[in-house]
């Protein structure tokens, strides 16, 4: 597990040298894609399939990207692209490729409706994340609105 | 008079372009784009700002005291500008589509400008200065990074701790090859096709050596850093914000990169097994 979470920590971080992220903000990229393997990974281990587990972990991570970049005072891309990386299902995929390769288009086309699901779960997080943080925004901006109306009230 | 107020009005307009050009070259969601450009505008003083800004082009428009303005630039951000090429390194032609430092800097001059902190001036001399300058990490750092988590990936998708090694190796040639490619051709499909042929070619050449025990995990750990993990989240966002020509046509793009990679990796599949 602590091999896991290393991994994926420098394994972000590394993303966001890539995408030249400000040299400061890579560890909070780190921290962004560790938190979400780390949820993805022990869903799976417990059992859970592997789709929603996709939807869990890229729910969190938008959540905490949301989180930084309200912080930093940052584009919310910077943490969230290192985060969704380790999630996208490069090894479905690898594995439907190889199954078309070989002719066996069974099993080929069940693998990529495979990782074509997990694809859309880490959309529906990431879209379910920005819904609740503009929920939220919203109720913010309504609660000053009466505190302000009642103070000059 | 007259004269005075519509240059000053398309000199305003110039730095709200300014600004909406860097951040889309450097591949911001087209959506912060257009509000990026609307609240420079406003902090600018500018009648009814209308901007529309999709992965190739912006268009923006303001209401002067004569007559409406409107201004038109074109972006191809994914070819080489041929006249930078001689003066500027490797990297900055490579990556103009994703830099996100730049992106967040353009996001800060624009909210100081809303709170009236510096002036249109000072913006417009920095957004220069911007353009100009190359912020990249450098080359051996870039590739040092994707045969990290090259390596990291690999371990994460359940490889063992011999396969590290080549996977680190491979995924660092693959990238290498991508920049070069990137570099000579210009093509970005070709880039990704001929970046993914060289790391199914090392991570076969690896198992045979016995350095590697696992091709498959190998050669997925060393494709990650090729993903087009920007270009997905971005069309994602794009479309939520209800962007859905930006949204598709980046979506698209992604699979079109998602579908070299793959080719590359099923040419090595199909010669050796």
């Amino acid at each position: 597990m602590i091999v896991q979470l290393l991994t994926s920590f420098f394994a972000s971080s590394a993303f966001g040298v890539l995408f030249n992220a400000p040299k400061k903000l890579l560890i909070h990229c780190g921290i962004a894609g560790m938190s979400g393997w780390a949820v993805y990974y022990l869903l799976t281990t417990m059992g859970i399939d592997s789709v929603p587990a996709s939807l869990a972990a890229s729910f969190l991570v938008a959540i905490i990207s949301h989180f930084f970049a309200k912080r930093f005072r940052t584009p919310v891309i910077i943490f969230i692209v290192g985060g969704i990386i380790p999630l996208v299902p490069g090894g479905t995929a690898y594995d439907a490729m190889r199954k078309f390769v070989e002719n066996d288009y069974n099993m080929a086309i069940q693998l990529s409706a495979k990782a074509f699901l997990i694809s859309g779960a880490i959309v529906i997080g990431i879209v379910f994340s920005e819904v609740i943080n503009q929920v939220i925004r919203k109720i913010i901006i309504e609660r000053n609105k009466t505190y302000n109306s009642g103070q000059t009230n | 008079m007259e004269d005075n107020q519509k240059s000053n009005l398309i000199k305003k307009m110039e730095v709200c372009l300014l600004a909406g050009e860097i951040m889309l070259k450097s591949g911001a969601e087209t959506y912060r784009v257009e509000d990026t450009m609307d609240r420079m505008a406003r902090a600018l003083e500018i009648e009814q700002p209308q901007s529309f800004a999709t992965p190739t082009a912006i268009i923006f428009s303001a209401h002067g005291e004569t007559k409406t303005e409107t201004r038109l630039i074109r972006i191809i951000h994914r070819t080489t500008d041929l006249e930078k090429k001689t003066e500027t390194r490797l990297i900055r032609i490579i990556n103009r589509t994703t830099d996100l430092e730049k992106i967040a800097r353009v996001n800060h001059l624009s909210r100081s400008l809303s709170e009236k902190k510096i002036t249109a001036e000072e913006v417009f001399h920095q957004l220069k200065e911007l353009q100009k300058t190359d912020m990249f990490y450098p080359v051996w750092l870039q590739l040092f990074c994707a045969a990290l988590s090259s390596g990291c990936f690999l371990i994460m998708f359940g490889g063992v701790w011999s396969d590290f090694i080549p996977a680190f190796l491979s995924g660092g040639i693959g990238f290498y090859i991508f920049l070069l490619m990137n570099r000579f051709v210009g093509i970005k499909f070709f880039s990704e096709f001929s970046a993914s042929l060289s790391i199914g070619f090392c991570a076969y050449v690896f198992v045979k050596m016995g350095t590697g025990i696992d091709l498959d995990k190998i050669i997925i750990g060393s494709v990650m850093p090729l993903v087009p993990g920007l270009l997905i989240t971005n069309a994602i966002r794009d479309l939520i914000a209800g962007h859905l020509v930006a949204g598709i046509s980046k979506g698209a793009e992604a699979f079109f990169t998602a579908f070299a990679i793959g080719s590359g990796i099923a040419c090595i599949v199909l010669i050796f097994f």
